[in-house]
């Protein structure tokens, strides 16, 4: 971090400005993480309590447990909820990087009319508030009788996913040489083809990431499931909302744990992913 | 390959290429040369199948092309930026048109080398584009564009990106190519120089047509008209009136009143404006050389240049400050001095009197 730091000349204002300013970042940061760190150590708690327990705070092994984490994985409540959310977002998530990636090279094409209108529209999900959404999914998934089924679930969170993969892959189609797709054609490649086989690969970071973006709406998401969905449809985030306001057990943290580390090892993953498709793709070198 | 009365227009009105009839014999290499936005990339892309003629039918071995799509046309092309494929190898890029021809793999594989040694490429096969240079890069475009054996390979500007050193070599090599090969090519450049130098043929166009399709010595000593003239090579213009045109030679007298020889291109009668051309190097300043009836006109010199192997002479000839000659940097020659007033002439063959636009 050579280029932070402060050069000779720096007056004492800029002195004072640049260790404040690591101070700001430093709370920003707290504010963030901490109440997500919080919630680690109290899901070991061997209390049914919310709070530190005094044989915690002094680090006593009696003061700490798995139970909650065991109530997870027996409770059928639970498992239920955990199954449906691992049906319900996968499904979503390809029906948003299939749908949208598809909308997201469509809408690049400079011939398509009214390109800025469509692509404010499909994105519109993403900013009207969601419970209007939610509502208005409800009263529309009622009228065909998508209300209460799995794919109505499927297909609300696909909705909500669409955005994220427009934006991310158009994204990466800006720095798209269109050129490519000319010379596949030029060299007897089928339209078809020429998508899989060179436009593709070289927006794959674009997918990715748009699709991870779905996926963790998807696999978040309360409200939207809390209309659309029906007791069969209760997904994880759905039971912690429950469990929150009825019986109020610390199973929820135990459940936010594991969904953190879950999250993290996503991005992870797909970091790594995306960083090795755009050496492969000759952006950065490698 | 054929173009017959082939018409291009974008918006409707403006027509782009406006009717295009050229011809192109098979194993022949011609250029469209032109300055940008004169439709000679239009007429390649219609060529590849990236745009749609608008009226008209181009044939390619007596079949329209026009209702073929690109990938069904099995043209080779060499784009401006090479267009690789930056996700797969250099032998992977290569093997790409072979692929989609569903050609085995061993059978492949040797194609793929032969292409890489053609282009002195044979050592790079595992490389990515990326970590090739631009010349490098320009030769696995030309082998990719020749490596499913095209009969018809169209090159847009290929050239373009590089410096002037490997520029030259280039050139040099996609000729030797393309006739060792037999291949037929459309090759489009802005570069006057490339076009004399490659093609058999070149096609000047301006303003959506075929200003003059000749091969390169005539297009440099015999514009048909003043765009040719003007667009190649160096060239000197007067501004004059025609006063009699008699046994195929026009007497022209210049806008200040001096009377030259010509021979009239496209000038008819007398009392028609004309723009007369003449190259800097057919210019004579030793009237030993010329016929005794020969019409001389007074010049003054403004400038001299010693390049080395020639001398370049600037000077003022019936107005004109910007009039070149160039002499040839001989024992006998003499270095003329600013300043001097001399009398200049030219067979009347090489001074050709144009249309005046």
């Amino acid at each position: 971090m050579s280029q932070m730091d402060l050069p000779p000349y720096a007056t004492t204002g800029q002195k004072i400005w640049h260790y404040t300013f690591y101070v700001i970042c430093g709370l920003i940061f707290f504010f963030l993480i901490a109440p997500i760190l919080v919630i680690i150590p109290l899901s070991f708690n061997a209390e049914d309590f919310f709070t530190f327990t005094p044989e915690m705070l002094a680090f006593d092994p009696e003061g700490y447990s798995l139970k909650h984490y065991r109530d997870f994985f027996t409770n059928p409540d639970w498992q239920q909820a955990m199954w449906n959310s691992i049906k319900i977002a996968p499904a979503a998530t390809f029906l948003s990087v299939s749908l949208g990636t598809l909308a997201a090279v469509g809408l690049s094409q400079d011939h398509v009319p009214f390109r800025r209108a469509i692509m404010a529209i499909l994105i519109s999900p993403m900013i009207v508030p969601l419970i209007i959404s939610a509502a208005g999914m409800y009263f529309f998934y009622s009228r065909i009788g998508l209300q209460g089924t799995y794919f109505g679930v499927v297909l609300a969170h696909a909705a909500l996913g669409i955005p994220f993969v427009i934006i991310t892959v158009t994204a990466t189609l800006v720095g798209f040489d269109r050129s490519l797709t000319r010379a596949a054609a030029n060299l007897g490649a089928n339209p078809v083809t020429t998508f899989f086989k060179v436009q593709m690969p070289l927006i794959l970071p674009g997918v990715i990431s748009g699709g991870l973006f779905a996926f963790i709406t998807s696999f978040d998401e309360v409200v939207v499931v809390l209309f659309v969905g029906s007791a069969n449809q209760q997904t994880l985030p759905w039971q912690m909302f429950t469990g929150l306001r009825e019986q109020i057990s610390p199973t929820i943290l135990a459940v936010a744990t594991i969904l953190v580390v879950i999250s993290i090892a996503l991005l992870t993953t797909v970091e790594i992913l995306r960083r090795r498709s755009e050496r492969l793709r000759g952006m950065t070198p490698g | 390959m054929v173009f017959d009365r082939v018409q291009k227009s974008y918006d409707g009105e403006t027509l782009v290429v406006k009717d295009l009839n050229l011809s192109i014999g098979r194993g022949e290499f011609l250029t469209m040369l032109g300055p940008s936005g004169s439709g000679k990339t239009t007429c390649l892309m219609m060529l590849a199948g990236f745009e749609t003629a608008t009226h008209g039918d181009i044939l390619l071995d007596g079949q329209p092309i026009n209702n073929i799509p690109p990938h069904k046309r099995g043209i080779g092309m060499v784009f401006q930026n090479y267009a690789l494929f930056p996700h797969m190898t250099v032998a992977e890029n290569l093997a790409f048109p072979l692929e989609v021809r569903k050609v085995g793999k061993s059978e492949r594989e040797e194609k793929v080398n032969r292409a890489l040694d053609m282009v002195q490429m044979g050592a790079f096969g595992g490389r990515r584009p990326a970590q090739l240079s631009g010349g490098q890069q320009q030769r696995i475009a030309l082998a990719r564009a020749l490596v499913f054996e095209p009969e018809l390979v169209l090159m847009d500007e290929p050239l373009g990106a590089l410096d002037k050193q490997l520029r030259e070599h280039m050139q040099f090599e996609i000729t030797r190519l393309a006739h060792n090969l037999g291949i037929t090519t459309v090759y489009v450049t802005h570069d006057q120089t490339e076009a004399l130098t490659m093609s058999d043929r070149v096609a000047v166009f301006n303003d959506g047509r075929i200003q003059q399709l000749a091969p390169p010595d005539e297009l440099y000593e015999q514009p048909q008209n003043s765009f040719v003239a003007q667009f190649i090579g160096e060239n000197n213009t007067l501004m004059g009136t025609v006063k009699e045109i008699t046994n195929g030679v026009a007497l022209v007298e210049l806008d200040d009143g001096e009377v030259i020889d010509a021979k009239p291109v496209n000038v008819s009668k007398p009392g028609d404006r004309t723009l007369v051309s003449i190259r800097p190097e057919r210019v004579e300043i030793n009237k030993d050389r010329l016929s005794p009836d020969a019409h001389l006109i007074h010049a003054e010199v403004l400038e001299f240049i010693y390049m080395g192997d020639i001398y370049r002479t600037r000077l003022r000839v019936a107005g004109n400050d910007e009039f070149v000659i160039k002499t040839r940097n001989a024992p006998d020659q003499r270095r003329l001095k600013p300043g001097e007033h001399i009398e200049i002439g030219w067979l009347p063959d090489d001074c050709r009197a144009l249309d005046a636009r």
